[in-house]
């Protein structure tokens, strides 16, 4: 390759790095909104490089519906005390107590949407003019039309027939008091990309996107694992197998794979094989076709 | 998901190469059953999305999979059948990665056009063979001109029902041959396609002995963009100021941004506009140690001999023997996005580089 020319994770980690620098310069309060998925894991070692040798300017912010797998919350907290950064952790149940938000009702009850409720509320109560996520555009078709800084008016919601023009690499974070902005540095980034920049980073990742065993129950195509956040319906059996996750969320609504991967090539491989895309296996985009929009029109992550 | 995954998984792939490319035409020239075609082909569909759009095209009355559903991603769009806003698609091949910026083609979203536009490498304008070169063919290139894309192709759709002849595709190419002298784009190639036959799109045709060039993706994959940053004119806006206190670096100070020309070195005298003060690199650092030094688009935090000049957002940091013209009065050429009117003599904000001064 040429002397003076980047290779595309290159190319992907220098636009990301502008983007945050871009963010703290035109932003009172910004936040960086930490799931402990590989996504914000990625963010999280951008922002280190964006702003060293000083510290990642702004806090983190972990928006806990509860239902987490025990691994992400001690990879969070141990991430966090090793960057001497700040948490935030804004509790979905608590929005439930005080009223806020209703926990679904049925057999499959999900607290993924109304994460919504308790993100907005943490971000008006911080004051957050600016709030990170690791959303790519590959992961779905909503996603694939969003903005770079994305407004959000008084609300907290998007007009994706109403979006700003964004040329070159000019962002407008122009907005009135009370709106805010979503930005999303990995908008260009694939799985596949992040996999790879954590290959070549060496960044440490919580152990459960790795093969392990695991009591899991099958539903809508893919592998629940049992927890006492999901009821067991009839016909449905809890069995142990061998697998990993994709994707980590909710674990109401994450599914696994059946997967040997055991390293980080292993899991290359894997992705370079798949025949469906990652979010395949969240039954959260699976409940309409425009689940995903509906849901950030409102104000989602 | 690919066939030959072993290309994938060696270093190769780490150190791919990049190209964003943009798509524009009329809106029934054929260009999301390009870019279908496109992703069908090089097998970059995965079968819950193919298995979404065929669900999508049965609920829509469509007896064929309707390949546009994959980039029309909102609920206004698949209602209507339109693009309203850019939508991004990323492949690859073993020779490059690829991000797709599918741009809608009516006029009233002309802003979201460019906005998806603005970033690309090189831009594909489809031109349809029963049509030839029409306003909104001109238009886009105009634009794509305007944006400073360096690479155009113009794909000449729709071969199969003009029967593959020749001169119909001689006689659209030499027209926009004409038009071209106005724009600025110097790399500008033809190509001609059928898109729904898949007529040298990914596989070369039988149907065209004719024509002797590449296929579309061939020219993708091949066409050379390294030179296409401007590696003489040292220009480096300074993003913010970074400080940190640590015990290697006590009372660190470095600018923090992303060159946008030119190479810059340690030792480079460097001149810091508009104050004027002249003081050399002292170092280019990263987490991960120092740079011998730094190109477009690389963001980087210089570290200068002299820390105590005055330098913030907005300023720019460039060398001596090559320096920006700089003043209040400048012609320029404004193009307006928004639906409320521009008024003459009103005050706007401009934002150029990382500064932003009011006009």
């Amino acid at each position: 390759m040429h002397k003076y020319h980047l290779s595309h994770l290159k190319q992907l980690e220098n636009e990301a790095v502008f983007i945050m620098r871009e963010v703290a310069s035109q932003f009172e309060k910004p936040v960086l909104l930490f799931s402990g998925g590989k996504d914000s894991i990625v963010m999280v070692r951008l922002a280190q490089k964006a702003f060293w040798p000083a510290k990642i300017p702004f806090p983190l912010m972990h928006i806990d519906t509860g239902h987490n797998f025990e691994e992400t919350i001690e990879f969070r907290d141990n991430l966090v005390e090793e960057l001497g950064a700040e948490l935030i952790v804004a509790s979905v149940q608590q929005s439930i107590d005080e009223g806020k938000a209703v926990e679904e009702k049925g057999p499959n009850p999900s607290r993924n949407k109304i994460q919504t409720v308790t993100l907005l509320d943490a971000i008006e109560k911080h004051k957050f003019d600016a709030a990170f996520g690791g959303g790519r555009r590959d992961e779905e078709k909503a996603r694939a039309k969003e903005r770079f800084f994305s407004h959000r008016d008084e609300f907290g919601q998007w007009d994706p027939k109403n979006q700003r023009p964004e040329l070159w690499n000019l962002f407008n974070g122009k907005k009135h008091i009370g709106e805010h902005f979503r930005v999303f540095p990995l908008s260009n980034w694939t799985e596949m990309d992040v996999w790879q920049y954590i290959a070549i980073e060496h960044i440490p990742i919580p152990h459960i996107y790795y093969t392990h065993e695991r009591e899991v129950v099958r539903r809508d195509g893919s592998y629940l694992a049992n927890s006492p956040f999901i009821t067991v319906m009839e016909g449905e059996k809890v069995e142990k197998k061998m697998i990993r996750f994709r994707t980590i969320g909710d674990m109401t609504c994450t599914g696994a794979v059946e997967s040997s991967a055991n390293k980080i090539e292993d899991i290359i491989l894997e992705v370079a094989a798949a025949r469906e895309t990652e979010r395949g296996t969240r039954t959260d985009d699976k409940r309409s076709e425009s689940a995903m929009e509906d849901r950030k029109k409102e104000g989602y992550f | 998901m690919i066939d030959t995954i072993n290309e994938f998984s060696t270093a190769d792939y780490l150190n791919m190469d990049l190209l964003r490319f943009t798509t524009a035409g009329s809106v029934d020239d054929g260009k999301s059953t390009l870019i279908g075609r496109l992703l069908h082909d090089t097998k970059s569909i995965f079968e819950d999305q193919l298995i979404a759009v065929e669900q999508a095209s049965k609920k829509m009355g469509d007896h064929q999979v309707n390949l546009a559903l994959l980039t029309d991603g909102l609920r206004a769009e698949r209602e209507q059948g339109i693009t309203i806003d850019v939508a991004y698609r990323y492949f690859a091949t073993p020779k490059r990665k690829f991000i797709i910026a599918d741009t809608p083609g009516h006029i009233q979203y002309t802003r979201n056009m460019v906005t998806g536009a603005s970033t690309a490498n090189l831009a594909v304008v489809l031109v349809d063979a029963r049509h030839g070169v029409v306003e909104q063919t001109r238009r886009h290139a105009f634009i794509a001109s305007l944006l400073q894309i360096k690479h155009l192709l113009i794909c000449i759709n729709k071969m199969d029902l003009v029967e593959y002849k020749e001169e119909v595709f001689n006689d659209i190419r030499e027209d926009f041959d004409d038009f071209s002298s106005k724009l600025e784009i110097q790399d500008i190639q033809y190509i001609p396609i059928s898109a729904l036959k898949g007529d040298n799109v990914v596989e070369k045709s039988t149907n065209m002995p004719w024509y002797q060039g590449s296929t579309f993706l061939y020219t993708l994959e091949n066409v050379h963009i390294a030179s296409d940053y401007n590696l003489v004119d040292c220009r480096f806006p300074v993003q913010m100021v970074i400080q940190a206190q640590s015990e290697d670096q006590p009372g660190f100070k470095g600018y923090a941004g992303k060159i946008e020309g030119g190479i810059f070195k340690p030792g480079d005298e460097v001149i810091a506009l508009p104050s004027g003060f002249t003081t050399k690199v002292k170092s280019i650092d990263t987490m991960n140690g120092l740079m011998d030094e730094a190109f477009p688009p690389q963001s980087v935090l210089m570290n200068l001999e002299d820390d105590h000049i005055d330098i913030s957002r907005g300023d720019m940091i460039v060398k001596p023997n090559n320096q920006p013209q700089i003043g209040q009065d400048i012609e320029m050429m404004v193009c307006w996005l928004n639906e409320k009117q521009m008024v003459l003599g009103g005050k706007y904000a401009i934002r150029h580089t990382t500064k932003m001064p009011n006009a």
